[in-house]
């Protein structure tokens, strides 16, 4: 019993990050149509970049992160701007490899900049709490940050989906594009928020793996299948299924480990993916594919 | 007196085929315009590119004089111009109200006077705000259309057959919304299958076949047309 609660906590610090992907390539997908390949590179320049805030200005991991977030966001509008709406009006196909590309750049990027080794954001261990009342689990205080942040910033996107002029105007273009357009919502606008939100949200994702594991070039990229497959899971372009599927996955990938071994973890997202695409491929929540 | 909308022989298309062959179109303040014909007759193509909605190759569009040939939905609507497409024309995962608020985007300032507006058009839709529009039935999606394209009070409506898969029931009631709408004031141009009905209501009305203007003239003289019946009205 400890045991599967010890592995729901760590599903749930997984799950949250997992979200923070999902989210942002769910929205990518109702605005833009396609599946942004570079969404996991996204999340490793974030970790760097909170890397490098921690490193050169000394702030601690938890200041890093909103940081890293605000310049992710800008990175991903650049991008936008540089490269995908120059080919926004072609075939979803030529932006999804075109995607592929960025990621390469990007990873490549990280390698130049940073190295390739190992590297992380605290030397030192530290000392999960133990929960006598919960089985005697243990808690870091690092993976219990993770999931209130996350959930804090869920409520932020949920609020501004909902409450926000720019916001419902977002729901509306995810949902029907050409009457948004014929309604005058200005799409460039949307498109820009889209990436500010995906981009930081990437970044939190990257910096909560940071924090829970280490740096690495291609951390962001070993994500991007079980991001993916909780995206498929929620629903394609729905992010609150992206929230469900973000947490199913992670969950999923931890518990695993109880029958088979640790190495499968990915595994087992990929399977669950390409079980609901059989099953039932506009995901739990219908998808907009 | 300027005419509210004024559409000078058109030519466009999708592609490089001119679906309109020089479609000369005209609405005066106040009026309900009909364009009826045969299927593929660029009824539709038309309204889209009046609109902005498809690239207009040759021709010129004027609104109150002004000239808006392949201006962008956008300006449209800024400047007054409301559009209802035929086929999926609500926000299906946003309620009633969200679909409301959607149509005004670009307005500034409170909405609750449009609002109170629209739900007095359709007291339907406020009983129902809070609904899922996609989850409503054909009918009351189309007042969701039409009430999101009012939002913006506007002073020409374009509706892209209001009544297709509607019940009789139903179209007459569409038809009688209409009337109460243009009744305030509001320019009405729209394309309608239903051409007996709607060249009933309607102050002009416009028969086009392959593109071009074949007949044009008030309602009630189309409908007595013996050729415009043979042709377009099913006898």
């Amino acid at each position: 019993m400890t045991d599967i609660l010890q592995l729901l906590v760590y599903g749930l610090v997984l799950g949250s990050v997992l979200t923070m992907g999902a989210i942002g390539v769910s929205m990518i997908f109702g605005i833009l149509r396609f599946a942004h390949f570079a969404h996991g590179d996204f999340m490793t320049l974030g970790a760097y970049l909170g890397l490098t805030f921690i490193s050169a200005f000394g702030l601690s991991a938890w200041w890093a992160l909103p940081a890293a977030m605000v310049g992710m966001a800008v990175v991903a509008v650049f991008i936008d701007q540089v490269l995908y709406r120059r080919i926004r009006r072609t075939q979803p196909v030529i932006l999804l490899i075109a995607s592929f590309g960025m990621a390469l750049i990007l990873r490549s990027l990280v390698q130049l900049i940073w190295g390739s080794d190992n590297q992380s954001y605290a030397t030192g261990i530290q000392f999960p709490w133990r929960l006598d009342w919960l089985g005697g689990i243990r808690l870091k205080p690092d993976h219990l940050w993770i999931v209130l942040i996350s959930l804090g910033l869920v409520m932020a996107v949920h609020l501004f989906l909902t409450r926000t002029r720019l916001g419902k105007a977002m729901r509306a273009m995810s949902d029907n594009m050409d009457l948004a357009l014929v309604s005058g919502i200005p799409a460039e606008r949307v498109i820009m928020v889209t990436w500010v939100i995906g981009g930081a949200l990437a970044a939190a994702a990257g910096v909560f793996l940071g924090i829970d594991t280490r740096l690495h070039p291609v951390m962001g990229w070993s994500a991007l299948l079980p991001v993916f497959a909780a995206t498929i899971l929620g629903g394609i372009g729905r992010p609150y299924g992206a929230i469900a599927g973000g947490m199913i996955i992670g969950v999923s990938m931890e518990m695993s480990t109880l029958i088979i071994p640790a190495a499968y973890k990915p595994a087992v997202a990929f399977a669950i993916m390409v079980g609901m695409l059989i099953l039932r491929p506009q995901g739990i929540f219908k998808g907009t594919v | 007196m300027t005419s509210l909308l004024e559409a000078r022989d058109l030519y466009g298309g999708y592609g490089g085929v001119d679906i309109l062959q020089g479609t000369n179109l005209r609405v005066e303040p106040d009026e309900i315009v009909v364009i009826v014909g045969p299927n593929g007759a660029g009824k539709s193509t038309a309204m889209k590119a009046v609109f902005g909605l498809l690239r207009i190759r040759a021709g010129e569009v004027l609104y109150k004089g002004e000239p808006i040939t392949n201006a962008k939905p956008e300006q449209m609507v800024k400047r007054g111009i409301a559009y209802v497409p035929q086929e999926k024309n609500v926000f299906p995962s946003m309620t009633v109200r969200e679909n409301l608020e959607m149509g005004a985007y670009l307005m500034k300032g409170d909405l609750s006077k449009r609002l109170d507006k629209v739900y007095t058009l359709f007291p339907k839709l406020a009983e129902r705000r809070r609904q899922q529009a996609g989850l409503m039935s054909g009918g009351e999606r189309q007042m969701v259309a039409m009430g999101r394209a009012l939002m913006i009070d506007p002073e020409l409506l374009m509706l892209d057959e209001p009544t297709a898969g509607l019940s009789p029931l139903l179209i007459d009631e569409t038809f009688e919304r209409i009337k109460e709408i243009n009744a305030q004031g509001i320019g009405v141009l729209m394309v309608e299958q239903n051409a007996k009905q709607a060249l009933a209501i309607a102050d002009r009305g416009y028969v086009l076949a392959t593109g071009r203007n074949r007949h044009e003239d008030t309602g009630p003289n189309l409908l007595a047309d013996p050729e415009v019946a043979e042709m377009f009205l099913g006898g």
